[in-house]
């Protein structure tokens, strides 16, 4: 547990001292929305439909930026194997991993959906804990599968491209899970059609964390 | 599967191809009875559902071999992986040309996002990916061990793709193979056309597996060379 945390905090500390990461992640979710705002531009009447799509798809996209970023401070400095030869367990270096992609992911969510709120002149202040469970529950799968995929990713040669093209086939259960939770929240009366989208989220969650969890092992050798 | 019965089985499974072949299209173009609504545009459904069912065993199969490589570390089960993998693209590729095909003067749709379309399509585009994964490794072992890791990861996903989309109005029809709504009449062809599909499959695996093997076989020998 300690050395999870270990992993977690110099992930955090490198980030806050650089910026690196969170700066682009943040930047692209925007312009993201932007893109989508000039997209979708003859359909302001019906936006909030279009909404749950939006957001997710600049979630998305900013949180594979996010993921490209995670191994690469390792691949460039020679440190993977240093990292390697910490005395812990390859899972443990995992759920470190895990933990700061997603932290990093959530901080750039909570920014991007506040200036899509603005940008898409949305109202949700009684939806916004609804709202909190489904980032926090798709977030959590995404990185889960994520972290997986770019420590396959960061040791190929074409790097940056095949990690989307890993990522997306496998996440979208989540992705469709999500985009539907978010739009039963903005736009249904009823609740209880959360259940589904919630319950697959949780379960590829569960199961991929677990999963990936087994398989980094092999993956991360050398 | 050795090396010396490699080619005598191949020639057995050639001749029964050779001839099952042109029997199960007789079957499936003149046997069967024509359908009563659709006509003679119902006779892709024998093309149609025995790829999927080929298409979803070699897909089964991927995902055996990576899980069994992953314990056992033999590249035997790695070059079975790829094989079914290439293949299970093939296969689903036919249902994917087969099924439009179909669905524009039934549907007047050529495509609709109705979840076994879409649950097929993804299932493509993971094991596109699986291949792709493949290109990008130089050393082979590392390669393989990845590939695997993706294979399992691929085949746990598929299930979650139709879960998640499960409950959007599917206006494809359902297998009549679970309901038993297929005409006794047309099961002969059906039957056929399936069997002579796998063994499409078995034939075409084994020829893949040979060459994988044998471009393996030629790789470590040079390597061997550059050593010395």
């Amino acid at each position: 547990m300690y050395k999870i945390w270990a992993i977690f905090r110099k992930d955090l500390i490198i980030e806050f001292r650089t910026k690196d990461s969170l700066t682009s992640m943040l930047f692209f979710g925007i312009v993201v929305l932007v893109i989508f705002n000039f997209a979708l531009g003859s359909l302001h009447e019906t936006i909030r439909s279009a909404v749950p799509g939006v957001l997710w798809v600049a979630f998305t996209f900013s949180g594979t930026l996010g993921l490209n970023r995670l191994f690469a401070a390792e691949k460039e400095n020679g440190c993977l194997q240093g990292l390697l030869m910490i005395p812990a367990d390859r899972g443990a270096i995992y759920l470190g991993k895990m933990l700061a992609s997603f932290i990093f992911m959530l901080i750039a969510e909570a920014v991007i959906f506040i200036i899509g709120l603005v940008l898409f002149n949305l109202t949700v202040w009684a939806e916004i804990p609804y709202l909190l469970l489904v980032f926090v529950i798709g977030t959590l799968g995404f990185s889960a599968v994520g972290t997986l995929l770019s420590a396959i990713a960061v040791n190929t040669r074409l790097r940056e491209v095949l990690l989307p093209l890993m990522l997306f086939p496998v996440i979208l259960p989540i992705l469709i899970s999500a985009v539907e939770a978010t739009d039963i929240i903005l736009n249904a009366a009823d609740y209880r059609a959360l259940k589904l989208p919630l319950t697959i989220m949780t379960a590829f969650t569960i199961l991929f964390g677990t999963i990936s969890c087994l398989l980094f092992e092999r993956v991360l050798e050398e | 599967m050795s090396e010396k019965s490699q080619p005598r089985m191949d020639i057995v499974l050639g001749l029964i191809l050779f001839v099952g072949m042109p029997v199960a299209l007789y079957m499936a173009l003149i046997g069967a009875p024509t359908e009563k609504t659709m006509g003679d545009l119902q006779r892709i459904f024998y093309f149609h559902v025995p790829a999927a069912i080929t298409g979803l065993t070699a897909f089964a199969l991927n995902f055996v071999a990576s899980l069994m490589y992953l314990l056992r570390k033999n590249r035997w089960w790695d070059s079975l992986a790829l094989g079914s993998a290439e293949l299970g693209i093939l296969f689903f590729g036919m249902v994917l040309i087969t099924g439009p095909i179909w669905a524009k003067p039934v549907w007047l749709v050529w495509w609709t996002w109705s979840p076994r379309l879409t649950a097929s399509f993804i299932l493509c585009l993971l094991y596109a990916a699986y291949l792709l994964i493949r290109k990008s490794f130089e050393d082979p072992d590392r390669k393989a061990v990845i590939a695997a890791v993706f294979g399992v990861i691929a085949f746990i996903d598929a299930p979650l793709v139709w879960f998640s989309i499960r409950w959007w109005r599917d206006i494809h029809p359902s297998p009549m193979l679970e309901t038993g709504g297929l005409a006794p009449s047309m099961r002969p062809a059906l039957g056929i056309c399936v069997a002579a599909f796998l063994i499409l499959f078995l034939y075409l695996l084994r020829r893949r597996f040979y060459l994988e093997t044998m471009r393996n076989k030629v790789e470590w020998m040079m390597r061997r060379i550059d050593e010395v």
